[in-house]
């Protein structure tokens, strides 16, 4: 692998991303929030699923041990707010690796192949971008809602496009360099070239696109939960709790304001530090 | 779709006549090859909703099985699959889209009908909207380039594409409806504005935001460009610049992006329509998924994908006249 050049490359994009203190910002926010998401519950001593009929609905206080308040079930907020950030960090993850694995290799095969196999495997993914993706995936998930694990690969199923097409763009540009033709040469098979020369030489719009992949990834989990079709009772996840904090949001609005500021903070700051990755990156749109 | 050059602006412009003609064509032939497309995805839906365990009659326990044996015979569920299939195909072509097996009574053309007026009134108002302020701001943003305007301009954009609309609406009515007592929370009454704004709103953010950034992006490319740079070497009027030059070649990635739009909205709509409780068409696909309303969730489904077709097809057509290059071509 070439080191030289890529070195100055990942130089001058830190140096650059580091002139962003709103990028910054945001990496230190996304930061805390997962430092918090996995050590908080720790630190009270509520479990995410115990019922405290002594505080029913009490407002944050630290008063007592429910420092962002409780619901209808007196269940701790605090607990369970991180408790679903975690569960929707670990979903948007989860399937944001599916979606860049079919999207990476869909991309740089089509990319690397051209002509006819590419122009078919382009026309494939048109076919499927004019369909209603989201439409089928709320079917699927009310029909198979209780199986969660086949909700995150349908997540995952439907975000991969893009990467795919970007992926592709970028494979284009580089297949007639020269040190491809040596790998071609040197008797390398197809899928060794595309994983060892392809794939690390468009690394850059990659990662870009990773990045902006997980806050979708997380949005579609909680948008599905929001629905009721996601996580189930009494697991929590942001989008059921922002769901049930919207019915109860005249009486007992922290049940609202609480995870949904988390989902926000978490969606905002993950959009605003993958624009500066892709500035700093210099990655065009298309 | 390809690109080849013009023969002299002049004749293009003489042409716009003669250019009806193969418009027409095209549209058709697009028509035509929607209809296969539309098949496949009613099929697709057909049997992924009747993979699903259960059915329609099966949340009314008090019911003896006799009964529900016969309901099924009169809705021709008794009947194998592919039998019930074949049937809804025929019916379909006939523009009969079934009685409701939940809302006993309507069929499925009159619940969407009912519903239709209201999703289309927020779902318009939404994405006119957001094309005529995202333009607007984008194009100001541009003009503006690393001002504080500008900053301003795309920190708003980037809070409307990032935070989900389920988590604004709430919000918005916590603030202007319980707090401030300005707009109602939810509800619904014919012909009043006060309870369409702040769903007009939370649907508006996503679209206008994208839209906003997409308009800057690539006015900041066209203001770049040589005839730009002409046109201020001679001395016009930026205003004139921007309308009569600038605007066209900018919209072009605006409108590709229409098509996704329309569907952000519609999924926009699902969760608007459920916080605020509207009576729109929104909540049909999940309550009649819930409850295996067959017909219901097909019949959702395939008005939908009419949509983003359709779209498409108006997508294609303003590329063709954005840029006179785009011929028509199937």
């Amino acid at each position: 692998m070439i080191e030289v050049p890529m070195g100055g490359l990942w130089r001058d994009a830190g140096r650059r991303l580091g002139s962003n203190p709103a990028a910054g910002f945001a990496l230190w926010a996304i930061l805390s929030v997962v430092v918090l998401a996995l050590i908080g519950p720790w630190f009270n001593p509520n479990a995410f699923d115990a019922l405290d009929w002594a505080h029913v609905a009490v407002p944050p206080s630290f008063q007592h041990s429910h420092w962002f308040g409780t619901d209808r079930l007196g269940r701790d907020l605090f607990v369970r707010t991180l408790q679903g950030t975690r569960a929707s960090l670990l979903i948007g993850l989860f399937a944001s690796a599916i979606s860049l694995l079919i999207g990476i290799s869909y991309g740089a095969i089509a990319g690397y192949l051209g002509g006819r196999t590419d122009s078919l495997m382009m026309r494939f993914i048109e076919l499927l971008s004019g369909l209603p993706l989201v439409f089928f995936v709320i079917l699927v998930g009310v029909i198979f809602g209780r199986n969660e694990y086949l909700l995150y690969i349908v997540i995952g199923a439907v975000g991969w496009l893009t990467m795919a097409r970007i992926v592709r763009g970028q494979t284009l540009s580089i297949r007639r360099r020269e040190f491809i033709e040596a790998a071609v040469a040197s008797g390398a098979s197809i899928g060794r070239i595309i994983l060892k020369h392809v794939i690390p030489n468009v690394i850059g719009p990659i990662i870009v696109y990773a990045t902006l992949t997980i806050p979708q990834t997380i949005l579609f989990e909680s948008f599905l939960s929001f629905l009721g079709l996601g996580i189930q009772e009494p697991q929590a996840s942001l989008g059921t709790l922002i769901a049930d904090g919207a019915g109860e949001m005249e009486a007992a609005p922290w049940m609202l304001v609480v995870p949904g500021m988390f989902l926000a903070t978490l969606l905002l700051c993950l959009n605003i530090f993958g624009d500066g990755l892709r500035d700093a990156l210099d990655v065009k749109e298309r | 779709m390809s690109t080849s050059l013009p023969l002299h602006p002049s004749l293009s412009r003489i042409g716009s006549v003669d250019r009806l003609v193969p418009m027409i064509r095209y549209l058709l032939k697009r028509l035509g090859a929607a209809i296969p497309t539309l098949f496949i995805i009613v099929t697709l839906a057909f049997f992924l909703i009747r993979a699903a365990p259960g059915g329609p009659f099966d949340q009314e326990q008090s019911l003896p099985p006799e009964i529900v044996a016969n309901l099924q015979a009169a809705y021709g569920l008794d009947q194998p699959i592919w039998v019930q299939y074949g049937r809804y195909i025929i019916a379909l072509v006939h523009g009969d889209f079934g009685p409701s097996f939940k809302y006993k009574d309507f069929s499925v053309t009159e619940l969407i009908a009912q519903g239709l007026p209201v999703t289309f009134t927020i779902g318009t108002i939404a994405i006119v909207l957001a094309l005529g302020l995202g333009v607007l701001i984008g194009t100001f943003a541009a003009l503006r380039h690393n001002t504080l305007a500008d900053y301003a301009s795309m920190s708003v954009a980037v809070v409307g594409i990032a935070i989900p609309t389920f988590v604004v609406l709430p919000f918005l009515g916590l603030v202007f409806g319980i707090y401030l007592h300005w707009l109602p929370v939810a509800g619904w009454e014919s012909g009043s504005i006060k309870h369409l704004i702040l769903p007009v709103v939370a649907l508006t953010l996503p679209p206008l935001g994208i839209i906003t950034r997409l308009t800057r992006g690539s006015m900041l490319e066209v203001l770049r460009s040589h005839f730009i740079r002409t046109a201020l070497a001679k001395g016009l009027p930026l205003r004139t610049i921007i309308l009569r030059h600038a605007l066209r070649p900018t919209l072009m990635p605006v409108a590709g992006y229409l098509a996704p739009a329309v569907a952000s909205i519609l999924t926009g709509s699902l969760v608007v329509e459920t916080i605020a409780g509207l009576p729109g068409i929104g909540r049909y696909l999940v309550q009649g998924a819930l409850n295996r309303d067959y017909t219901l969730v097909l019949g959702m489904v395939i008005l939908y994908s009419t949509l983003l077709i359709i779209m498409g097809l108006v997508v294609d057509l303003l590329y063709a006249w954005l840029d006179p290059r785009v011929r028509l071509q199937t």
